[in-house]
C-alpha cells in the first residue's frame, strides 16, 4: 500500500450555534437582541479531531447516536466548512451520505442521471460514457423514462448508488447507506464496493454495525462526543465498542 | 483564479439547473412552452383594456400604448419572477446542499439564467406587437437604435442576478423577507411607470416623482423604450445611474452571500 495520505484531518473542531428556541423571523429577532435574551447552546459537534488516512485504507467509524459522526463526514465531504482547522483531501471524493438526496422528482431517471452527475462536479461527456453502466447497474429498465416521484425508495436508491459508484471515485464515504434495497441488490452492491476496493480506493465507513464494518473495513475508530476515544485495528476496536455497548446495557 | 477554476468545473452542473427549471416550469401543461408567449400576451391585453383609456389615450405622451405598455411589464415581470426565484433556491435545494458540496451561488444564478431564457424567448411577443402595429397609424419609431436594445437588457440581468444574491442570503436566516418582498414587488410595479408615464402624470417633482427616479427599472425601462419604442439615443444619465445601481447591487450581492454561505447548512 502506498503511504500517500488520502485524506488529512487537522485538529478540526466544529461549532453549532443552538438557539433555544428557533428565531427564523425578524420580529423575535429584534425583540430578543433587545431584550438581550439572544442566548445561544454552543454545542462542539467535533472537538479537536486529527487523523490521517492514507491511500487505500479502509476505515469504519463507529459511535452512538449524536456522536458526531454524520458531521465528520460531512466536514470531510466539505459539506461543513470547520469552524477551526483543517481538512485535505487528494483525489475525487464520492460521498453517499444519503442516496438520491440530488435528484428531482420531476424529472425522469434518465434526466437525474445527468443532474445528478453534474451536482457531482461531472461534464455532461463523462456521464454519457457512463450512462449504459448505471441504468445497467440500477436495473431499471423501462422505468427509466418514468419521473424519480414514482418510483420506490429501493429503485430510487439503486439508482443513487449506481450513479455515486460508477465514477469511479478514490474516496468513498458511506453513511449507512448499505442497508438499501432487497437482499439481492445488497449482495450485488456489497461486490460493487470489494472490486472497488482491489483498485485501491480509500473508503470512510459509518455504521452502528460491527459486523458490516468488520467485514468491509481494515481500521477503525470509535467516536463518542465529537472525540475521537479510540483508533486503531479494525478487528480491536470492534470488539471495544461491542463492550461499550453491552456495558450501556 | 481558485474560483474561476471551480466555476469552469461546475458550469455543466449550471447549464443543468437551468435546463432543469425551464423544462420543469411548463411540463405537464397543456400548451406548454407557449405560454411563454401567451401570458405577457394576455396580461398585457388586460392592462391596455384596463388603462388604455386613461392613459393611452394622450398622444404627447405615448406614440403606441400596448408597446409602452408590453415593455415595461416584460421588464418588470422578469425582474420580480426571477428575484424571487433565487430568493428560494437556497432553502428549495436545502435537501443537496446539505448532503454535497456543491458551490452555492450556482442555485440563485441558475434561477435567474433560467428566468431570462423565458424572458428572452417572450421578446418575441414584443416583436409581432412592433410588426404589426407598424401597418397602423401608432406606428412605432423602429431606427437603428433599436440594435442598442441588448443593453438595458443586460444590466437588467446584473441588477436581478445582484438582488437575487441578497434575497437568497436573507431568506435562509430570515423566512419573512418572502412576504415583505411580495408586498415590495407589489409597491415596485406603482413605482415603476409601466402603464402610466412619469411626465403625464406631474410626479417629476416632489418626494414620489424622486422615489420613481430612484427606481432603476425607471431607467432601465426607459432606456430600452427609447430602443425598441421612441428610436432615439437613451439618455446618458439613465444608463449611468442604471449600470452604476446593478453593478453595485451585483457586489454586495454577492460579498454577502459569500460572506455568509457557510453558515446556510446551519438554517436549511
Amino acid at each position: 500500500m502506498g503511504k500517500q495520505p488520502a485524506i488529512v484531518v487537522d485538529n478540526v473542531s466544529v461549532l453549532f450555534n443552538m438557539n433555544k428556541e428557533k428565531v427564523d423571523n425578524i420580529k423575535e429577532y429584534l425583540i430578543k437582541l433587545v431584550t438581550n435574551k439572544l442566548h445561544y447552546n454552543e454545542f462542539w459537534a467535533l472537538k479537536d479531531i486529527s487523523f490521517t488516512i492514507e491511500k487505500g485504507e479502509r476505515w469504519g467509524v463507529l459511535g452512538f447516536n449524536g456522536a458526531g459522526k454524520s458531521t465528520l463526514l460531512k466536514t470531510i465531504a466539505g459539506v461543513i466548512k470547520p469552524t477551526k482547522g483543517s481538512v485535505k483531501s487528494a483525489g475525487i471524493i464520492a460521498p453517499m451520505l444519503e442516496l438520491g438526496a440530488g435528484f428531482d422528482l420531476n424529472y425522469s431517471g434518465r434526466e437525474n442521471i445527468f443532474l445528478y452527475g453534474a451536482t457531482m462536479g461531472y461534464s455532461r461527456k463523462f456521464i454519457q460514457s457512463k450512462y449504459d453502466q448505471i441504468v445497467e447497474f440500477s436495473e431499471l429498465g423501462e422505468f427509466i423514462d418514468s419521473p424519480v416521484k414514482n418510483y420506490s425508495s429501493g429503485m430510487r436508491a439503486r439508482l443513487g448508488f449506481a450513479i455515486a459508484t460508477a465514477v469511479e471515485p478514490q474516496i468513498l464515504i458511506l453513511d449507512e447507506v448499505l442497508s438499501v434495497g432487497d437482499a439481492k441488490f445488497r449482495m450485488k452492491s456489497e461486490a460493487k464496493i470489494r472490486s472497488m476496493f482491489d483498485k485501491g480506493i480509500t473508503v470512510l465507513f459509518v455504521s452502528h454495525n460491527t459486523n458490516q464494518v468488520l467485514n468491509i473495513c481494515d481500521k477503525a475508530m470509535i467516536l463518542d462526543h465529537g472525540k475521537i476515544i479510540a483508533k486503531g485495528d479494525a478487528v480491536e476496536i470492534c470488539a471495544k465498542y461491542d463492550e461499550m455497548v453491552n456495558s450501556k446495557k | 483564479m481558485k474560483y474561476f477554476k471551480n466555476f469552469h468545473k461546475y458550469r455543466y452542473l449550471l447549464y443543468e439547473i437551468v435546463r432543469k427549471n425551464i423544462k420543469l416550469q411548463y411540463r405537464n401543461s397543456v400548451l406548454g412552452v407557449f405560454w411563454t408567449f401567451l401570458q405577457p400576451l394576455l396580461t398585457t391585453l388586460v392592462l391596455v383594456a384596463v388603462f388604455g383609456g386613461i392613459f393611452g389615450s394622450n398622444r404627447n405622451y405615448t406614440t403606441c400604448y400596448p408597446i409602452y405598455l408590453l415593455c415595461g411589464r416584460l421588464i418588470y415581470e422578469f425582474f420580480t419572477q426571477s428575484t424571487k426565484r433565487a430568493m428560494r433556491s437556497i432553502t428549495n435545494s436545502a435537501s443537496v446542499i446539505k448532503k454535497v458540496y456543491v458551490p452555492k451561488y450556482i442555485y440563485p444564478l441558475s434561477n435567474v439564467i433560467a428566468n431570462f431564457v423565458t424572458f428572452v424567448i417572450s421578446l418575441l411577443v414584443l416583436v409581432c406587437f412592433i410588426v404589426y402595429f407598424c401597418f397602423t397609424d401608432t406606428a412605432p419609431n423602429i431606427t437603428g437604435y433599436v440594435f442598442l436594445a441588448p443593453i438595458p437588457i443586460l444590466i437588467l440581468l446584473i441588477l436581478a442576478i445582484g438582488v437575487g444574491m441578497i434575497l437568497a442570503t436573507l431568506s435562509v436566516f430570515f423566512k419573512d423577507i418572502e412576504y415583505i418582498y411580495e408586498v415590495f414587488t407589489m409597491l415596485l410595479f406603482y413605482m415603476t411607470p409601466i402603464f402610466y408615464h412619469a411626465d403625464q402624470l406631474k410626479l417629476s417633482s416632489g418626494f414620489i416623482g424622486m422615489c420613481i427616479k430612484a427606481n432603476p427599472l425607471y431607467s432601465i425601462t426607459e432606456m430600452f423604450r427609447c430602443c425598441v419604442l421612441y428610436g432615439r439615443m437613451f439618455t446618458m444619465s439613465h444608463l449611468i445611474y442604471a449600470l452604476a445601481f446593478s453593478v453595485a447591487v451585483f457586489l454586495i450581492g454577492f460579498f454577502i452571500f459569500y460572506k455568509k454561505q457557510d453558515k446556510f447548512i446551519l438554517h436549511i
